[in-house]
């Protein structure tokens, strides 16, 4: 997986407040990796991150790197002008492969580079990062 | 499992919706939240045969702190109403964090089973066409402006251009489409179903016939969500009275029964995180409600399902089992069964869709209309007894079971 950072799709974007909790999922980017907290005791993942494993309480997490590929869960491609007239972007729910479908590790995200015509559910996809400020957020393109 | 809902006490049964009031209803009236309140308030005590000395509670959704993401969202909250009206309260409360926005119903209903009041004014208030009229519908944390950082879970979608319940919700429908093989006429027989009855409602805002070819030829909003697949900002104000049962003898109006109420909430109470998004979270609502009545489905006759969006109220009627999972397309087809003189006569006034968004409290009172016989030229035939409504349906949700007469 190459993370390497490209032009932003949005001219503005509601930003993430970024704290101790969430630092590492918003800025890993910036190495061109992708994190999410995990379990040190049980191996489970926790998104959004609370610092506590849902599985079994333990307070053992650590954002941990993830591949950065997964398949696509869900989709919408916006018509709506809320930022003004930027043309169709495409809203993704990734299902990351480090997930389970009882269990799925998922994020809201974008699909860039693909035409909102040929976006289908399980189409595979991989991450890549755009700066806004401070944080790197986590996009995704079509893995062909 | 053994000692849930089933085993309960059915204490809601003890509590009866006395009295209803609504506020004028439009679009952008340029009137104050305040002001569709209190109108609201005083009908629906006027309706209740009571007077504001006999009011000592009170209760709302969503409270008053909730304007800053969305403009005209939130009413005045408990304490503004009180000090306005003067009321002196035995019991009084005010949130969102709850089964959806019939919650301030059932937590009225719980304070006068228990005893911790005797007539509870509730009230829910919304004036988002004036407070965001001008711009027209806008999407959260000011998605134009480049306003605030945004914490807790919306940081999760808004920076992903995903401002709007109606981008959260298309996703959801997204995956009913891809699994069950749903279509987009699946979800207009939905809008044209509640524009036909708004036709009969002259409160409701949009009334001009709408066929299957204008909803298809609708603009897209959020694929494969189109404008007539979301609900339509209005000012207005909704009011009950629910009182104990003891009073029911005594409403001019006929007593609306609290049959049974679903306030459960499994899995994650989340937008974009429940496992499978084709379900509503109302299923273990609506579960729970129906294990805490012995009316059946088949009871039931009328359906005033939130619909804020379309797909809501979709997957409200497989959640509350008018159909199974799935089989919504099938049970929708040519509209016929939630017609006015169908099976389950659906969304009466018009709904959100159609008679505007009075977010939730809109379908309890058509509820009430249509089990007091009120409903005029879109009144359910054969004195309707039973009425099932549902709030909320993307990452909570909450139902009652409503009765013409004590339950
Ligand atoms: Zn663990």
């Amino acid at each position: 997986m190459e993370g390497h950072v490209m032009e932003d799709i949005f001219p503005v974007r509601v930003l993430p407040t970024v704290d101790r909790q969430n630092r590492r999922f918003w800025t890993s980017g910036e190495e061109g990796r992708l994190c999410i907290e995990r379990c040190t005791d049980c191996g489970a993942w926790i998104h959004p991150p609370t610092g506590i494993c849902s599985s079994c309480h333990s307070s053992s997490v650590e954002p941990t790197v993830v591949s950065g590929r997964g398949t696509i869960y869900s989709f919408t491609v916006n018509h709506q002008p809320w930022f003004g007239d930027i043309g169709p972007y495409c809203v993704v729910l990734v299902d990351l492969e480090e997930g389970s479908a009882a269990q799925p590790l998922r994020i809201t995200s974008n699909l860039v580079g693909t035409d909102p015509d040929d976006v289908a559910i399980g189409m595979p996809v991989e991450v890549f990062f755009v700066r806004c400020d401070d944080v790197w957020l986590p996009q995704f393109r079509e893995i062909r | 499992m053994t000692g849930r809902a089933e085993h309960r006490r059915r204490s809601e049964r003890d509590a009866v919706i006395s009295g209803i009031g609504q506020s004028e209803v439009g679009r952008r009236l340029g009137r104050t939240a305040m002001s569709l309140t209190v109108e609201a308030c005083l009908a629906a005590a006027a309706d209740a045969g009571l007077t504001l000395n006999d009011i000592d509670g009170l209760s709302t959704y969503p409270g008053g702190v909730m304007d800053g993401l969305n403009p005209g969202f939130g009413g005045p909250g408990t304490d503004a109403v009180q000090d306005t009206l003067r009321l002196d309260l035995n019991w009084h409360s005010g949130g969102h964090e709850g089964p959806a926005q019939i919650q301030a119903v059932i937590n009225a209903a719980m304070a006068v089973t228990t005893g911790l009041a005797r007539h509870v004014l509730v009230y829910r208030t919304v004036w988002e066409s004036t407070a965001q009229g001008s711009g027209g519908r806008q999407g959260m944390g000011g998605a134009g402006g480049g306003r605030a950082r945004m914490a807790g879970s919306l940081q999760y979608l808004l920076p992903f251009g995903a401002v709007s319940a109606a981008n959260w919700l298309a996703m959801n429908a997204q995956r009913h489409f891809h699994t069950y093989g749903t279509t987009r006429e699946t979800l207009g027989e939905i809008a044209v179903n509640n524009r036909r009855n708004a036709g009969l409602n002259p409160k409701a805002i949009f009334r001009d016939p709408m066929s299957m070819d204008d909803y298809l030829a609708a603009r897209m909003i959020s694929t494969p969500l189109c404008l007539f697949d979301c609900d339509v900002p209005v000012d207005g104000s909704t009011a009950f009275i629910v009182s104990h049962r003891d009073y029911a003898p005594d409403v001019p109006n006929t007593a609306v029964g609290i049959n049974a109420v679903g306030t459960a909430l499994h899995g994650r109470p989340s937008w974009d995180q429940r496992p499978d998004m084709e379900e509503s979270p109302l299923r273990a609502a609506a579960d729970a409600m129906w294990a805490r009545t012995e009316l059946t489905r088949a009871d039931v006759d009328t359906a005033q399902l939130y619909d804020g969006f379309s797909i809501i109220t979709l997957m409200a009627i497989e959640a509350l089992g008018f159909c199974a999972i799935g089989e919504a397309k099938n049970y929708l087809e040519g509209g016929h069964r939630i017609s006015l003189d169908g099976e389950l006569p659906l969304n009466t006034a018009g709904g959100q869709l159609s008679a505007g968004r009075l977010h939730g409290f809109g379908l309890l009172h058509e509820a009430c209309v249509q089990l007091r016989g009120q409903g005029g030229e879109r009144q359910v035939s054969g004195e309707p007894e039973v009425a099932v409504v549902a709030n909320g349906g993307g990452p909570i949700a909450g139902t009652m079971l409503v009765t013409r007469g004590v339950s």
